[in-house]
């Protein structure tokens, strides 16, 4: 794992600040970094998907996000050890002073995953655009990425499954995790959790390319103060929170 | 040895092409397929094994190949799977030719639009 390296931080700025120049009018563009790419075509560096969940929206006594997860992916929505589950709603209580806080923990989708580090078959693996999946076709079931991965965001597939989700592959002796709904978001839709969470109102789960100066997502992360989880082990998640 | 086989196998080849022989099967809606269907006998693992590494890998998506595609044409009209019997299209070829698949093992069999129909 490298340590952040500046130069190559103020390059990608600049870079960034040239393809914003791109621009023909306001708001029109050469071409968009965002959803929709062309069929047949890659996923690109140039994206790199983040989410940034508002602490102060997120409630405890809501799960929607947990509901919907499991709705669009074929999870059971079973909370035993042995059961899948991509989204666990987490809640956290500052004991000096009573303040207690309610947020999904997903997987974080790292920059520099420690799942990727160990996987010894190549199965666990980031892709150009920052999503971090189980190839589940080399996937051998040691359960080393799970080990690894400090927010414990990997479910490990103990039973026989039968109609899974057609985009959404699933099997017993692999592991898994959140996909950022990888298979919605190449169609130009947005993640599960993201659409459930707005449509209470709460609006808590902010989804964008953290690679847009302009995007929304980077926007506010600009403007307010917002933290990865454990950051302190350096991994430049793709997930953050604000009002923690 | 290999001489030998391959003339052997040309030599069964047209009787099976020519459904003389071989698994009935229920093809499902069948119609124009993305290959030639002595081409796609031989070779659509290769090409769904190649097609995965690049949807799943490298997030390409669209391609003319998809095993999602095989099952919309193919699936039986009886249970919209393309299991169930010896009649359904995958399963029936292959228990015909012995050999083992892992597809469904992890992908769903069932037509799309129906199977999202019954979530």
């Amino acid at each position: 794992m490298n340590a952040e390296n500046p130069d190559r931080r103020k390059f990608l700025g600049k870079t960034s600040a040239v393809v914003a120049g791109l621009a023909i009018a306001p708001g029109v563009f050469l071409y968009t970094t965002a959803h929709g790419r062309a069929p047949g075509e890659a996923a690109s560096g140039k994206v790199r998907w983040g989410m940034l969940v508002d602490t102060t929206r997120c409630s405890s006594d809501c799960k929607e996000c947990v509901v919907a997860c499991n709705k669009e992916n074929g999870l059971s929505g079973g909370t035993k050890a042995t059961d899948p589950q991509w989204i666990r709603k987490v809640e956290l209580t500052d004991k000096k002073n009573g303040r207690k806080l309610s947020l999904p923990v997903m997987c974080q989708h790292c920059e520099h995953p420690p799942c990727v580090d160990v996987c010894p078959t190549n199965a666990s693996f980031r892709r150009a655009d920052g999503i971090v999946l189980v190839d589940r076709h080399r996937c051998i079931g040691c359960r080393y990425c799970m080990m690894a991965c400090p927010y414990k965001a990997r479910s490990f597939v103990h039973e026989t499954l039968t109609d899974q989700n057609p985009d959404v592959p699933r099997g017993k002796g692999t592991v898994e995790a959140c996909t950022l709904c990888v298979h919605r978001l190449d169609r130009g839709e947005l993640p599960a959790c993201v659409e459930a969470c707005a449509k209470t109102g709460r609006r808590a789960i902010l989804f964008g390319d953290l690679n847009d100066p302009e995007s929304e997502i980077s926007k506010r992360i600009r403007t307010v103060a917002s933290v990865q989880l454990r950051a302190d082990l350096m991994l430049n998640t793709g997930v953050r929170y604000e009002g923690m | 040895m290999k001489t030998f086989l391959f003339v052997l196998l040309l030599a069964v080849m047209p009787a099976w092409a020519g459904g003389s022989s071989g698994p009935k099967l229920d093809i499902g809606k069948g119609g124009q397929c993305v290959e030639a269907p002595e081409f796609m006998r031989r070779n659509h693992m290769e090409i769904l094994q190649h097609q995965r590494d690049e949807t799943l890998r490298k997030g390409m998506r669209g391609s003319k190949y998809s095993l999602v595609g095989c099952i919309d044409c193919h699936a039986s009209s009886k249970n919209n799977s393309v299991l169930g019997s010896n009649e359904n299209f995958c399963q029936g070829c292959h228990a015909y030719a012995g050999v083992r698949m892992d597809c469904f093992e992890c992908h769903s069999s069932k037509r799309k639009t129906v199977a999202e129909a019954g979530k």
